[in-house]
């Protein structure tokens, strides 16, 4: 079902009149209202009456993570506090998070675009939605029990944890659509066989999963052990949430980017120029209806491509294939992202500790696992185990407390770490995604 | 020098390893009087009393293991039911804790002797001289 008919079926001429329009409101907008794009714009030598042209969005200089650091936590919201009613942050350590806001428009707007990914995944208001994405800050949990409730759904609002709790109200509640991340379907999958309980006895149509990244390999496992479709939602709290674009069940070949609100973008992510179609690059979106924390170019260091052939499904909006990969050292880590420098600054805050680990990221039982090799120098030894095995746990409660992720810690004797020419080799990931 | 210094080394649970401790210090012609290894799923600590713990222990880091040094007492304790207990008794009644302990028999004698790690050494020294039992001095011990 297309839950916004007009608008996802706009024709292509249509699509980019909108977006010029509301591209040249934004850009007014944060140049009068952000001091942080008055600069780079003045900085590059843009004023908003320049961009004439969907073309010339080029002509404005990107925004990166750090950008949004640099300005935490409100510094980039183009709205007074007042306007606010919802804050959401990015996972990360507490100098290292991006705090976003939305106001009630905003909410709206996205209420109505996972509304439009929910029904493209097959979901209709007759639906019960097992929803067990994190409910909090981040922005998984929330925005998906928000667009449900929009869609007409009805959400079990069971956030994420306590599988074996979970299994039991998947059978006793009847759920017919799944939302969480991909590794805790399979991670479901699993409780429920040991539980004794067949997916096949369930009632899912449809799982609609995200906030990390999965391969075709992934999708076809996981709808033979789940007994559904497995459709895949994109989105990062900067630009928006999940919903910023989306899988059609009909076709399960690239996600329906939400064109109406954002103009994507695929750059070279080593000389920032843009690429056409079909090739792949880092991909840059702009908001362009957001009100309270809009993005110009912001770059997600997110690795993919565009695909602008028409789809089974009717809708004309862009698509977007699997992202595969990461233009940065980011790591995903049971929807956590995690980067190496933050669990570095872990370490380097244990006055024990010398900075020379390494990451080992696997996948067991379909749920991630993470495990932090790290060198002992004489600082840290201590000849009785329980002094070494308090380094261990002192390691991972701070990893655990600074990035919300847990981590296994493995102390290893010095130089025992690969090194290549000279470097740590600092990641090895086992996953196979 | 009532006390002993102690070498430990810390080894990661891997194969070779500890042949590897053991290959370095027959280079550096040093002799093991007594061990012991504390191990855990993923790594282990090497105690080790040597004939000569100074070069033991450069020897050891330049091949770039992590070695850590202690001060424990070794005892000597009659080879017969019993004569361990006496002397656990004895620091038990004047709160002296131990860290852990290991043990060995001489080749000649007919006593064994007993190596302690206690968290305040000083204190177990004292309750040890004062119950009376023979305190082994590092010189003899390294030599033996």
């Amino acid at each position: 079902m297309i839950y916004n008919i007009e608008f996802e079926t706009l024709p292509r001429e249509a699509i980019e009149a909108i977006q010029l329009r509301r591209l040249k409101d934004t850009i007014e907008r944060v140049y009068a209202t952000v001091p942080f794009y008055r600069r780079k714009f003045d900085e590059a030598g843009v004023r908003p009456q320049d961009l004439k042209t969907l073309k010339e969005l080029t002509i404005l200089p990107f925004t990166t993570k750090q950008d949004l650091r640099d300005n935490y936590p409100y510094g980039m919201f183009a709205v007074p506090m007042d306007n606010v009613v919802r804050i959401h942050a990015s996972s990360g350590t507490t100098g290292q998070a991006t705090v976003v806001g939305y106001t009630a428009r905003d909410i709206t707007m996205w209420s109505e675009l996972i509304a439009r990914a929910l029904a493209a995944g097959g979901a209709t208001r007759g639906d019960i939605i097992h929803n067990a994405y994190g409910y909090g800050l981040f922005t998984g949990g929330l925005g998906i029990h928000y667009g449900a409730e929009r869609l007409g759904a009805s959400v079990i609002p069971i956030s994420g944890g306590n599988t074996k709790r979970q299994v039991q109200i998947m059978r006793d509640f009847g759920p017919t659509i799944l939302t969480c991340t991909p590794s805790y379907a399979l991670h479901l999958a699993e409780v429920a066989a040991q539980a004794g309980i067949d997916f096949s006895t369930l009632h899912f149509k449809s799982g609609i999963f995200g906030a990390e990244p999965w391969s075709e390999e992934m999708r076809a496992e996981i709808e033979r052990k789940l007994h559904l479709n497995a459709i895949d939602i994109y989105g990062l709290s900067e630009v928006l949430g999940p919903g910023v674009s989306s899988e059609c069940i009909e076709a399960k070949k690239g996600l329906h980017i939400a064109e109406d609100h954002f103009i994507a973008e695929i750059i070279d992510p080593k000389t920032g120029e843009v690429l056409p179609y079909g090739e792949r690059g880092e991909l840059v979106f702009t908001s362009i209806t957001k009100e309270a924390f809009p993005v110009i170019r912001y770059r997600t260091r997110d690795i993919t491509s565009l695909n602008p052939e028409p789809c089974i499904c009717g809708r004309t909006h862009v698509r977007m294939n699997k992202v595969s990969g990461r233009s940065d050292d980011m790591l995903i880590i049971r929807g956590v992202n995690v980067f190496p420098s933050q669990i570095e600054s872990v370490l380097m805050e244990i006055e024990e500790v010398e900075p020379h680990y390494q990451l080992v990221i696997d996948r067991v039982d379909n749920l991630d696992t993470l495990t932090v090799m790290v060198e002992v120098g004489e600082a840290a030894f201590c000849d009785e185990v329980r002094g070494l095995q308090g380094i261990e746990r002192k390691i991972a409660k701070n990893i655990k407390e600074f990035l919300g992720v847990s981590a296994t810690v493995k102390l290893a004797e010095p130089r025992s770490i690969a090194r290549s020419e000279g470097k740590a080799q600092r990641i090895i990931d086992r996953r196979k995604i | 020098m009532e006390k002993l210094e102690q070498i430990s080394v810390f080894l990661e649970n891997q194969p070779g390893r500890l042949s590897e401790v053991t290959r370095i210090l027959v280079d550096a012609k040093v002799n093991i009087r007594a061990l012991s290894l504390a191990d855990t799923t993923d790594f282990g600590i090497l105690r080790l009393i040597v004939s000569d713990y100074e070069k033991a222990g450069k020897e050891l880091k330049a091949n770039g293991f992590t070695v850590g040094r202690t001060e424990v007492v070794a005892v000597e304790v009659p080879d017969n039911p019993g004569g361990l207990h006496d002397i656990l008794k004895s620091l038990k009644n004047a709160d002296v804790n131990i860290e852990y302990m290991y043990a060995f028999v001489q080749r000649s004698g007919e006593n064994a002797i007993i190596i302690f790690r206690f968290d305040n050494i000083n204190a177990g020294l004292h309750h040890l001289k004062q119950s009376g039992v023979r305190i082994i001095d590092g010189q003899t011990l390294y030599e033996m």
